[in-house]
C-alpha cells in the first residue's frame, strides 16, 4: 500500500513485567481493530502512537511524516491525533459545548460548520448547553468521541470506548460510531477485546498477544487464522459482506446476495442493494459431504475446504472457501475423520444462523 | 482608638497572600506530580512552620533577614536598608510561615485534578501551560479559595514571627496582634478588646465564607 496512506511504527518498551515489542504498518483508512486479552499492550501502543508514553526506541511515521525516531519526539499537543480514552474525561468545569470544541479552537483553522456537523453526527444538539458533569455514561462519551474528531485528527485512536459502560449504553453508542464509519473518512484505531464490536466496525484487524502483534490484515482473513489461540476460541467466526438481492414477503426473509451463493436471513425488508455485513459464527455452521435432501437449515451453500485446525479437546476448526469468502465451522474431531475431510475438498457448508449489521444504517 | 495595626495587618496579609498563592503554585504543582525521592524532604521542609513554636521560626528569620544574614546583607547592598524591623522584611518573614497554608491546599487540589484531565487536553492540543491553565487550574478554583482564605487569616492573626524579625514600630512593623498585646501591657482593656473583636470576627467571617462557597460548590 501507498506509504503517504500508512502508519509504520516500531516501538521497544521495557516495564517491570511487560515489554511492548511492535513493528507494523497501519492503513490509513477506515476502522483499524486492535485485539486481544488484558495485558497485552493495547492501550500502551495506543499512547505511545499518541506520545503519552516516550519508549526508548521508538519510531513513527504518519502519512510520510516522522512523528517519532531516534532523535525526534513531536509532543503530545503537536500531533494531530484525537483520543477516545475507555472514560469520558470530560472537562466538569465547562459545558458540553465548551468541551468539544476544546480541541477545536486549538486547531487555528476551525470552522463553524465543523462543529456542528459533528454535533449532529453524535446527536448532541439538545445537549450543547449542558453541564459535563450531569451526562449519563453514554452521552459523555459521545461528547468525548466528538471533542477528539473535532481536533480535526489524520488519526482517532479509540481505547476500548465501550468498555465502561453497560450493555444499554453500549448499543446506544454502536450506531453512532456505524454512522461516523459510514460517513466520515477518518481513520480510526480501535481497541477492543470483544470481537463482536471488532467485527462489526473494522475493516483491518491487529492482534496482539503478550506485547507483540501476532497478526495483522483485512478484518475477514485474520479473523479466519485458525492457527492463532485467540482467533480459534469460543468467539471463531468470520464476517461476509453481503448486498441486499429481494424480500420474501410470505415467509418474511431478506433475500442477500454473498459471493458464495444467496442466503435467506429473517429481518424486516430492505433497499434492494442495500450493503450489510454479516457475522457468522464458527458453531453456527456444520458440514455434509453431499447436499442434504431435506433439512430444516435453509442455508446451505457449496464450498471447499481451504484449512483444517485439529484443535484441542473433542472440536476442531476447519475454514471454509465460500465463493470468495473464508468462513470457518466448528467440528468435532471425530466428524473430521469420519468424512476424511481434507484440503480442497468439494462439500455443503450448512448454516445455521447468521448476525447481520448494517454498513451504513441511519 | 487607632485602626492603623489593623490597615498594616490588613495590608500584610494581603500582599502576603498575592506573594504566596503566585509562588506557591509552582511548587504546589510540583509536589503534586513528583515522584522524586526529595519530595518527602520539601514536603516537611514546607510543614515546618505548623509545628515550630513562632519564635524559632522568627528567631531563624531574625539572623537570615539581619544585616549579617545571607538574606539581609544582600538585601542592604541593594536596597540600602535593613530587612529586619522593617515592613517589607515582615512580608518576607510572613510568606515563610504561611507557607504550608497556601502549598498545602493547593497540592491537594492539583492531585485531585489527576493526570487523566490533563492528557485529555494535551491530545486535544493544548501544551503543558495551556492544559494547567484552561483544565488544571480551574478545577482547582477550591483549592486556590481555601489556600486565599488561609494565608489571609493565618497572616492577619501571626504575632510571635513579627515580634522577633519586626518588633514594633508602628507604621511600619506594629500589626493588629501587636497592639493589642500593647494594649493589655499597659492595662488599657477596653482598647484591647475592641481590637480583639475585629480580629475574632474577622477571622470567623472570612472562615465562614469559605466553608460556603464550599458548600455551594460541592451541592452543585
Amino acid at each position: 500500500m501507498n506509504a503517504a496512506r500508512m502508519a509504520a511504527m516500531r516501538y521497544l518498551l521495557q516495564r517491570d513485567g511487560f515489554a511492548l515489542d511492535v513493528d507494523v504498518a497501519i492503513p490509513l483508512a477506515g476502522i483499524t481493530g486492535i485485539f486481544g486479552p488484558s495485558g497485552a499492550g493495547k492501550t500502551t501502543l495506543l499512547r505511545c502512537i499518541a506520545g503519552l508514553e516516550r519508549p526508548a526506541t521508538g519510531r513513527l511515521v504518519v502519512a510520510g511524516e516522522t512523528w517519532q525516531d531516534g532523535t525526534r519526539f513531536r509532543a503530545v499537543q503537536e500531533r494531530a491525533i484525537g483520543y477516545v480514552f475507555q472514560e469520558p474525561r470530560l472537562f466538569e468545569h465547562l459545558d458540553v459545548r465548551g468541551n468539544i470544541e476544546y480541541g477545536w479552537r486549538r486547531r487555528g483553522n476551525g470552522r463553524a460548520q465543523d462543529v456542528e456537523r459533528i454535533v449532529a453526527l453524535l446527536g448532541l444538539e439538545r445537549l450543547l448547553g449542558r453541564n459535563a458533569a450531569e451526562l449519563s455514561g453514554g452521552e459523555a462519551q459521545r461528547v468525548a468521541i466528538a471533542r477528539a474528531l473535532l481536533r480535526s485528527p489524520e488519526l482517532v485512536l479509540m481505547d476500548e470506548p465501550l468498555a465502561s459502560l453497560d450493555r444499554a449504553r453500549r448499543d446506544e453508542i454502536l450506531p453512532f460510531l456505524d454512522r461516523l464509519h459510514a460517513e466520515s473518512n477518518v481513520p480510526i484505531l480501535y481497541v477492543s477485546h470483544t470481537i463482536d464490536e471488532i467485527c462489526r466496525l473494522c475493516d483491518h484487524l491487529l492482534v496482539m498477544d503478550a506485547g507483540r502483534v501476532v497478526a495483522e490484515g483485512e478484518l475477514q482473513s485474520v479473523l479466519v487464522r485458525t492457527d492463532l489461540p485467540l482467533m480459534a476460541g469460543e468467539d471463531a467466526g468470520s464476517v461476509v459482506e453481503c448486498r441486499v438481492s429481494g424480500y420474501d414477503e410470505t415467509d418474511e426473509l431478506l433475500r442477500l446476495e454473498t459471493s458464495g451463493g444467496e442466503l435467506l436471513v429473517p429481518g424486516k425488508p430492505r433497499q434492494t442493494g442495500t450493503a450489510l455485513r454479516l457475522r457468522i459464527r464458527a458453531n453456527d455452521i456444520s458440514i455434509c459431504r453431499a447436499r442434504p435432501e431435506a433439512s430444516t437449515i435453509l442455508n446451505i451453500l457449496p464450498a471447499v475446504v481451504d484449512a483444517i485446525q485439529p484443535g484441542e479437546g473433542s472440536s476442531g476448526l476447519v475454514r471454509l472457501a465460500l465463493g470468495d469468502d473464508r468462513v470457518v465451522a466448528r467440528v468435532t474431531r471425530r466428524s473430521i475423520r469420519e468424512l476424511s475431510l481434507a484440503p480442497g475438498d468439494r462439500v455443503f457448508a450448512q448454516i445455521k444462523s447468521v448476525a447481520m449489521r448494517s454498513r451504513a444504517e441511519r | 482608638m487607632s485602626l492603623g495595626p489593623l490597615w498594616l495587618s490588613v495590608q500584610l496579609a494581603a500582599l502576603t497572600t498575592v506573594v504566596l498563592v503566585i509562588a506557591g503554585t509552582p511548587l504546589a504543582w510540583w509536589l503534586a506530580r513528583t515522584g522524586s525521592r526529595v519530595k518527602p524532604v520539601v514536603q516537611s521542609t514546607v510543614a515546618l512552620p505548623i509545628v515550630l513554636p513562632p519564635t524559632v521560626l522568627g528567631f531563624y528569620l531574625l539572623i537570615l533577614l539581619g544585616p549579617n544574614g545571607a538574606i539581609g546583607s544582600w538585601w542592604v547592598e541593594v536596597t540600602g536598608s535593613a530587612l529586619t524591623f522593617s515592613f517589607a522584611g515582615l512580608v518576607i518573614a510572613s510568606c515563610v510561615y504561611s507557607l504550608p497554608f497556601v502549598v498545602q491546599p493547593l497540592a491537594a487540589a492539583f492531585e485531585s485534578v489527576g493526570d487523566q484531565r490533563l492528557e485529555a487536553a494535551r491530545t486535544l492540543g493544548a501544551g503543558p501551560l495551556d492544559a494547567f491553565l484552561s483544565v488544571a487550574l480551574p478545577l482547582s478554583l477550591r483549592g486556590y479559595l481555601g489556600a486565599a482564605v488561609l494565608s489571609f487569616a493565618h497572616t492577619l492573626g501571626e504575632f510571635g514571627v513579627v515580634l522577633m524579625v519586626g518588633g514594633n514600630i508602628p507604621g511600619e512593623t506594629r500589626v493588629i496582634s501587636i497592639a493589642i498585646y500593647d494594649q493589655v501591657e499597659t492595662l488599657n482593656y477596653a482598647a484591647a478588646h475592641r481590637l480583639s473583636a475585629i480580629l475574632l470576627v474577622f477571622a470567623f467571617a472570612a472562615l465562614l465564607v469559605m466553608y460556603l462557597v464550599n458548600r455551594r460548590w460541592q451541592l452543585r
